[in-house]
This record gives C-alpha cells, structure tokens and sequence, in this order.
C-alpha cells in the first residue's frame, strides 16, 4: 500500500470515527491534526464544551491513565498536552462567548523554594479543561502570594505542588498560615508532587493529596460538588 | 585489596552484587557505586562489602522503598550490620520511615547533591541555588541514560525549554579531577542551554559517614 492510501482526511470521518482519530492524535501529541479536527467539528455545528470534554479531555483522560500505568512517559505527556492546549488555544474564546458552564475556580502555584512546573501545568490545564476557572501563580510562592491570591480569586480550591523533599514541607506553613488567619476552612486544599503521598496530605492539614492531574479533577469535582450539597442544605 | 571498577551501563541498569567477606554490607545506589570504591580503596576498608541497586531506579523514586528493602531482607543474615547508602533521593521519608521499620542506619540528607556538597552547606544555598540544575561525576558520564533520554530531549528536542526553561545554570559537582569529564559536563550544560559552572566536591559528607560506620566496627 502506498503511503497516501494510508493518510488519514480528518474531513472526511464521520463525528465518532473523528473523535476516536483525535483520540490517538492527541495521543501522539499531533498539534495540527488536533487544531485540524476542532476545527472540523466547530465547522459541524458542535458546540466549543462539546469538542472540549468529548475529544480533547477524553483524549487526554486516556493519556493521563497511561501516564499513571507507566505506559507513557513524561515527554510523550508534554507532547499530548502541548497539542491539547493548542486545541483549547482554539475553543476558548468561543466558550467564553457561548457561556460554557463553569464547575469552580482554583488558584494553582508552586511552592516557595521549587521551580517545577510540569505537573502543575498539566494539572493546570486538566482542570480548565474540565471546566475550572484556573488561576495559575507560577512558581517559588511564598506564602504570601498564596493568600493574597485567595483574597483577590476567592477561589473554592487552593492547589499547591512540590517536586523536591525540602520544599514539600512549605505546604505546611502555608495551610498553618490559612489557620492562624482563620480562612483554611473556606477552601480546599488540594496538594500534589512526586514525592508526595497521601499520608504527607492528611498530616499537613491537606483536603487531599492528588498523585497526577487526571486525579485531581475528579477529586476537585468531588469536593467541589459536596461544598456545594453543604450549601443547599446547611 | 583493590575491586574491579564496574561499568557504568552496569551499575545504570542492573546495579553491583556484594564480593567479598566483610562483616558490614553497604547498600547504595549504583550511581555511588564508583565513588564508594574508591573510598574503600583508599582507607583499606576491607570490612564493608557492596552491593548496588540499580541506579536507573532514581527515573522511578517510588521504587526506591521497596527494592531496598527487599535488598535489606536479603542480605541481612549474611552480615553483621547493613548501612542503607541512599539519602532520601525523592522519597518523600518514606525511605528513611523504612529503614527506620527495618532497623537499619541510612545516609542523612534530600539527594546525592546535598551530601556530596555537605548537607549544612547546601542547605544554606539552596534559595540561590533554586534555579540550579546538578550533575555529578556518575551523572555526566551518564548523562544520555538519566537525562537526555528519559526526558524525551533525543525524540523531542523541542520540549526542552519547556524542561529547563526554569533552570538558569548546570553546576557540576565533580567528585574527582578529570578535565575531559569537565569538557563533558560543559557540553551538557550547552546541550540544555544552560550556564556551566564546575564545583569540586570531593566526596562530602559521603566520607563522613562511611568513616563513622567504619569506624564503629
């Protein structure tokens, strides 16, 4: 067979047969294909939300699992989320207009003394992607910085992130903080990092420890929903 | 006694069984494995053996707890005292909680980094060494296996600013002198497009802690 007879036309899929396409596309972080087929399915009278949650974070909820089963490696999960943000580059202005729901809002940054941001990114984008307004405060936050932005957002989650042993422990001071002010109930706090665990989140005073990004939305939902049923019936 | 100096391919995915009839076994990291024998060369210490795990494991640091435990579980019987020659190397204490579990010592501090440098000193630095990317000997000479590859940059060459973007230097910690491993560690720096500085080292607090459990033979 030759090579053209092996070329995919995105165009000339049908909806399901297009979004199984992006599915892989996004999976071996084809930035093109992926703009190609929002496009495609923009031009097919979907809506932005649709393309969003139905291709792009499907998609990329396939490469998280893989990601956690030790099927895919960080670069490969750059390369996809390079091509997902490329993709929603193209959906969000349209969401904006066309009023797409929004789940909850978070206030996202590393901690004091860190540098690493991969995982906060992915994290980052996985959660706009599922409907979060995210605001992202970079890197090396002294505590300072995490409340100011919880006083400026009034965000429902906080979510910190650490890569290296000697900073972990600065979400300590940071939820110790939120205490002493007398603000720590009045959100959740999500924390994250490779050397994290789930009793290093119980211990600080965390609402939970997420191990990756396809996990901390589901656990940010969960909890953004309950804060919710609190409010209807308290 | 002088030991055979391992490969380093070796010690990367496979790591280095104990020879010898020492009392003491030192469990390390295969990435210390040269370092440790040249130490045990040059203070004739005969009583420790060692053995490695491989070094490959810090590209997976939840790998760490178990593998050396199950190294502790399997030599214990033949030896008289077991000295766990990893520091905390990501894991987050769940290695030291182990070790704690197990009743063995381990070396102090985060990472190899720290301890070839001096714990107290790198912890004084390490707000202006944030944005510091480190290599040691090990690591320079392994560069492509623990760094280039594993992160894609051989595939992806595109991703690396998307890696180091936030790093603004490379510092070698150089256990030895050795200008062509100098020439490498410089040219890894340029392949990261990172600023290269050269920092001996020596062995560090690594010295220090194979003295003392020598010493307590």
């Amino acid at each position: 067979m030759s090579e053209e007879e092996d070329d995919i036309i995105l165009s000339e899929l049908d909806d399901e047969e297009l979004v199984q396409q992006m599915f892989d596309d996004l999976y071996d972080g084809l930035k093109d294909e992926i703009d190609e087929g929002v496009n495609i399915l923009l031009e097919r009278g979907w809506a932005p939300y649709r393309i969003l949650t139905e291709a792009l974070v499907g998609g990329m909820t396939v490469v998280g699992q893989d990601f956690r089963d030790g099927i895919l490696f960080v670069p490969e999960v750059l390369l996809a989320a390079n091509a997902m943000k490329s993709g929603m580059n193209i959906l969000k202005p349209l969401l904006a207009e066309t009023g797409a729901p929004r789940v909850g809002k978070m206030v996202i940054g590393t901690v004091k003394g860190d540098i690493h941001d991969i995982g906060k990114n992915l994290v980052s984008m996985m959660m706009e992607g599922a409907g979060f307004e995210v605001v992202d405060i970079g890197i090396n936050n002294p505590v300072e910085n995490y409340l100011e932005a919880l006083e400026t957002e009034q965000p429902d989650i906080l979510g910190m992130s650490a890569l290296l042993t000697t900073t972990m422990p600065y979400m300590k001071v940071v939820i110790d903080t939120m205490v002493e002010q007398g603000v720590r109930d009045d959100y959740i706090v999500l924390v994250g990092g490779a050397p994290l665990n789930e009793e290093f989140g119980k211990a600080i005073g965390a609402d939970a420890y997420c191990r990756d990004a396809a996990v901390a939305v589901e656990t940010a939902k969960d909890f953004v929903s309950r804060k919710h049923n609190q409010g209807a019936t308290g | 006694m002088t030991d055979q100096l391992p490969q380093d391919d070796t010690l990367t995915e496979t790591g280095l069984d104990a020879r010898g009839a020492g009392r003491i076994l030192l469990i390390a990291c295969g990435a210390l494995a040269r370092e440790i024998l040249a130490l045990k060369q040059a203070n004739g210490w005969d009583h420790m053996d060692l053995t490695c795990l491989p070094a490959k494991l810090h590209l997976f640091p939840d790998r760490i707890t178990p593998a050396v435990a199950e190294a502790v579980e399997a030599n214990r019987a033949d030896y008289d005292r077991i000295f766990v020659v990893y520091a905390d190397c990501g894991t987050g204490g769940e290695l030291a909680r182990k070790c704690a579990e197990l009743g063995v010592e381990m070396v102090e501090g985060p990472h190899c980094y720290a301890f070839f440098e001096g714990n107290a000193a790198f912890a004084e630095r390490a707000d202006e060494e944030m944005t510091a990317f480190y290599l040691t000997d090990f690591l320079v000479r392994q560069f492509d296996a623990f760094v280039w590859k594993p992160m894609g940059l051989d595939r992806h060459p595109e991703l690396r600013d998307m890696l180091f973007g936030n790093y603004t230097k490379l510092v070698y910690q150089a256990q030895t002198d050795d200008p062509a491993l100098t020439e490498k560690a410089r040219a890894c720096a340029e392949r990261l497009g990172l600023a290269f500085e050269r920092r001996f080292t020596g062995y560090g607090d690594l010295a220090t802690a194979l003295e003392e459990q020598s010493a307590r033979y």
